[in-house]
């Protein structure tokens, strides 16, 4: 059954097209990777699957449920999936762990000894339980997206969307990054992921989705899709890839 | 490292590297411009600085003694400033005169790098010594102005007698001013940042909200305050409206000055709230946050540390404006300080006013000053 459907969506910012009739599906369990030039909207569909962006035909549906259009409870809707961006985005103001407990505290209405408890578990699987009581600029880059990734899974989500989520990295922190998604994939978490890191795509990702022109131009498993790919486009996209040295 | 590499498509460029050694030197300039022009311009100007503040000095002893105020202290206290005006500008001038001159011998030496620094520090005290002249000679006239006409200015803004015996009665009346600006300010905070959020109200069901906010805003910035003062301090009580009509002039005065000084604040609580990166916003109401909750733990804490200073800014002209309930006939240091002056025909007692306004002000600003500082110690040193 999937748990992410897709189902011809469109949209337009201004006069340009970022969708064009996109479908998509993420089974429950599966780790799905979106590959594709800058600019072809895979932040974008990740934020119209969040509910931080509209789309303005199609629809997702999530469980079966709708979860775009009029009528829908986005805060509910985020509580279940989780999203962490290219850029962190910490609270700078808050600590660590406060950077966790809030939205389990405030949407959740854990208590805090809970919440902190819980995040402090969190923390320490991912080896900052001594940076608790930091404040995010304190933080390598590394760090604070590991963080981010904790505070999203705090709220316990049922999907994780990532979005480039190494790309501010520099090159010796993206492993510890890369490690902690490896675990979760491992765990059966559903992911679907935006990445430039082909190599950790071809090891996580049951499913390649390759974004072009408002659509999925070509998608298949990883042997598919790196191994021999169909299409014109694709084989170019991966070309630029390798001669950039990043396969 | 010898010679440019030929990269494909790359013309025949010649790079900087690819030229041998020893065509080309390095030349870190000539011998220095002569500094001494400018060291003996500045010797002449602190010359002529030093006789004038004399001439003053002795100025001020006559205009002093015509009221009294002489005798071994007062002449002491003179001796001092002029000495201090001969020292202040005339040290620096001479030390610029003397390192000219070393510049000079060691450029006949041939040793160019000292002559370029003796240059340099003797062009540095120059310059020193004609800043001083120049604010010497502002001082100068500042005094010249007070003494002028047998003390006229001073005796009629500062005259010191009338300064002290009507110093209780206006800092009692100070206190409706502290009064007013005090709860005036707490009201502000609250009703700055609502205003503020309904100007940001989001979506096509925040559009009223937004258009009233808005109008508000542009109507309370544009009233002068005083008229708004005005108005509702005369205005309401006419009214006859229940409760309202009863309230005290300073109930009138404090709703005027919330109203006008709330719509600054508004807008620099939006300015605050729109400083925050759009990111933010982003990543709290993914975690589920609703858009108040959002801005409640997440935008508003953050643009608010943005926003110290221009609040700090605003309150002060709050402060000031209390000063404006003298129209509607508050006895308030101002008012207070009006009377006596009429009653005496003169303003010294205005000028206590003006004194105590700016003396409040000071320890303001250093405070908020400290507070920015101790915050961003704070989340640059991560772990407390
Ligand atoms: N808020 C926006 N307003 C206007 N155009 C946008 C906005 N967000 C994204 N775009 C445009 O949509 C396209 C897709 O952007 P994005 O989803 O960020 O691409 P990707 O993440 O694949 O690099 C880009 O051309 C971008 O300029
Ligand atoms: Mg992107």
């Amino acid at each position: 059954m999937a748990l992410i459907e897709i189902r011809d969506i469109h949209k337009k910012f201004g006069e340009h097209q970022v969708f064009n009739g996109l479908n998509l599906e993420v089974e429950e369990h599966q780790v799905v990777c979106l590959i594709g030039p800058s600019g072809c909207g895979k932040s974008t569909l990740l934020r119209c699957i969040n509910g931080l962006e509209e789309i303005d035909a199609g629809e997702i549906r999530i469980h079966h449920e709708r979860v775009t259009g009029p009528g829908v409870d986005v805060d509910a809707l985020r509580r279940d999936v989780g999203i962490v961006f290219q850029a962190f985005n910490l609270f700078p103001h808050m600590t660590v762990l406060q950077n966790v407990v809030l939205a389990p505290m405030k949407v959740l209405r854990q208590e805090r000894g809970e919440a902190e408890h819980k995040a402090m578990a969190l923390l320490t699987r991912i080896g900052l339980e001594h940076k608790a009581h930091a404040y995010p600029d304190h933080l390598s880059g590394g760090q604070q997206q590991r963080v981010a990734i904790v505070r999203a899974l705090a709220m316990g989500p049922m999907v994780m969307l990532l979005d480039e989520i190494t790309s501010a990295l520099d090159p010796e922190l993206v492993s510890e990054v890369l490690n902690i998604v490896r675990d979760l994939a491992k765990e059966g978490m559903t992911m679907l992921l935006a990445t430039h890191e082909m190599g950790f795509a071809r090891e996580v990702a049951a499913k390649i989705c390759f974004l072009c022109e408002g659509t999925v131009h070509e998608e298949g498993t990883p042997q598919e899709i790196f191994g021999a790919p169909r299409k014109e486009r694709t084989r170019a996209f991966l070309k630029r890839i390798i001669d950039a040295g990043r396969l | 490292m010898t010679s440019a590499v030929p990269g494909k498509g790359l013309g025949p460029v010649e790079t900087g590297a690819s030229r041998a050694a020893g065509e080309r030197r390095f030349h870190a300039g000539g011998p220095p411009r002569n500094p001494s022009g400018l060291a003996l311009i500045s010797v002449m100007v602190g010359a002529f600085a030093t006789l004038a503040s004399w001439a003053t000095l002795l100025d001020l002893r006559t205009a002093l003694a015509t009221v009294g105020v002489a005798g071994l202290a007062i002449d002491a206290c003179l001796i001092a400033f002029g000495i201090i005006a001969v020292v202040m500008p005339l040290v620096p001038a001479i030390g610029a005169v003397a390192k000219a001159r070393r510049s000079s011998r060691s450029l006949t030496v041939g040793d160019l790098i000292t002559a370029r620094m003796e240059a340099a520090a003797s062009r540095k005290s120059s310059s020193v010594a004609l800043g001083l002249v120049a604010s010497q000679i502002l001082i100068l006239l500042a005094i010249l102005f007070l003494i002028a006409n047998d003390l006229a200015v001073s005796k009629t803004f500062f005259y010191l007698p009338l300064m002290r015996d009507s110093f209780l009665l206006i800092l009692k009346a100070f206190w409706i001013n502290i009064y007013i600006f005090m709860i005036a300010e707490i009201l502000v905070l609250v009703w700055g940042l609502a205003v503020a959020i309904a100007r940001l109200a989001p979506g096509p069901g925040g559009r009223p909200i937004r258009l009233i906010a808005t109008f508000y805003v542009d109507l309370f910035r544009g009233l002068p305050a005083i008229v708004n003062v005005y108005l509702i301090g005369f205005g309401i009580p006419l009214t006859g409206l229940p409760v309202l009509k009863d309230l005290s002039q300073e109930s009138f005065a404090i709703l005027a000055l919330t109203l006008t000084s709330g719509a600054y604040v508004a807008e620099v609580y939006r300015a605050g709230i729109e400083s925050i990166h759009w990111s933010q916003m982003a990543a709290a109401r993914s975690l589920g946050l609703s858009h108040l909750q959002a801005l409640r733990y997440v935008i508003v804490p953050q643009g608010v540390r943005q926003i110290i200073p221009p609040l700090l800014n605003s309150f002060i002209s709050l402060q000031k404006d209390t000063a404006l309930v003298n129209v509607i006939g508050s006895i308030d240091a101002f008012n207070q300080s009006i009377i006596i002056a009429s009653n005496h025909f003169n303003l010294s007692a205005v000028t206590t006013v003006a004194i105590i306004f700016f003396v409040i002000t000071i320890p303001q600003a250093r405070f908020v000053d400290r507070m920015i500082e101790r915050d961003r110690q704070r989340m640059r040193a991560g772990s407390k």
